[in-house]
């Protein structure tokens, strides 16, 4: 089994229960464990378990890749299947904002991080 | 909610979790994309990669079995909380245009992105800049002064780019917090006016 970015994984990460494709999950979509996550214990997964620990703090799927070391494709699956077990939550951005309100065009959203960033 | 270290429960109160937005910041190789990240970024800039199979064909291969080969995409990013549930992150593009696909990816939702240029080598942005307009993403050039010194005239650099007044034009310094602050909020602003007048 290849992601779509060419690196192998095991057949049953990629196979588990997933309920949206991979690729839909935006690369800034934030990842926070949920309590089964904090109370699962020791994942034998090392990256699972890495994912697990560092998300207790919400982090995008892009900074999981990067702290991890995985490649973004291998970061989402990982990421895809901790959330269908219900030990991760994902707030992917686009899904909350569908359709022409989506934060990027939302004029209060973009009115906060203007102003966000003058405060800086 | 607290952004750091932050509670979350397993149910499914979507209305807890903060929000991430992103920026794109666009342009060639070495034009300081990564320096640009870096002067506001809450964190030293980490990078990411994606790995993209690339099939050839060897001469010397008799069985002319396609070789696949692999090849790394790095992108660097960075993050900015702006509140405890607003969080924009910068994403910079790869430096090298070919790898378009990991484009799709860093500008699918983004307020929009900053194309960073350096007039001494104006050819290097012209891949963002086509990408960007034709994707209809919110985008404006800064002309990043190297040593403080920005040598041609902005609006000569927009005559040679052919792109027109509604595009802002800016002159910065990548390494200097201030400026690239202004930038950023000259981007956001440039965005919420394509919204106000559709």
């Amino acid at each position: 089994m290849a992601t779509s970015d060419g690196r192998r994984v095991r057949p049953y990460l990629a196979t588990r229960g997933r309920t949206r494709p991979v690729q839909d999950i935006a690369i800034e979509a934030l990842v926070s464990t949920t309590t089964n996550g904090r109370d699962h214990g020791a994942d034998p997964e090392p990256e699972r378990e890495r994912i697990l620990r560092l998300c207790h703090s919400p982090r995008s799927v892009a900074e999981v890749a990067a702290i991890v070391s995985t490649p973004l494709g291998v970061a989402r699956v990982l990421v895809a299947d901790l959330e269908s077990e219900n030990l991760v939550r994902v707030a992917d951005p686009h899904a909350a904002y569908a359709g022409s309100s989506e934060p990027a065009r939302n004029l209060s959203v973009l009115e906060r991080v203007r102003d966000g960033l003058r405060r800086l | 909610m607290a952004f750091v270290d932050s509670e979350v429960s397993g149910g499914t109160a979507a209305d807890q979790d903060a929000l991430s937005v992103k920026i794109v910041v666009a342009g060639g190789f070495g034009v300081g994309k990564t320096t640009f990240v870096g002067a506001v970024s809450e964190i030293e800039p980490l990078r990411t990669e994606a790995l993209m199979t690339e099939a050839s064909t060897s001469v010397d291969d008799l069985s002319m079995l396609p070789e696949k080969r692999t090849t790394t995409v790095a992108m660097d990013f960075g993050r900015i909380t702006l509140a405890d549930d607003l969080v924009l992150y910068l994403f910079g593009t790869p430096g090298q245009n070919r790898f378009w696909f990991m484009w799709d990816d860093i500008t699918h939702g983004a307020i929009g992105a900053v194309v960073l240029v350096d007039t001494r080598r104006l050819a290097d942005c012209f891949g963002a800049i086509d990408y960007v307009e034709q994707r209809g993403i919110p985008f404006l050039v800064a002309l990043n002064a190297f040593d403080g010194v920005q040598e041609h005239d902005v609006e000569d650099v927009r005559d040679a780019l052919q792109i027109g007044p509604e595009v802002p034009f800016v002159v910065t310094d990548a390494r200097e917090r201030e400026s690239v602050k202004v930038v950023l909020v000259t981007l956001v602003e440039h965005a919420m006016s394509l919204i106000q007048q559709p």
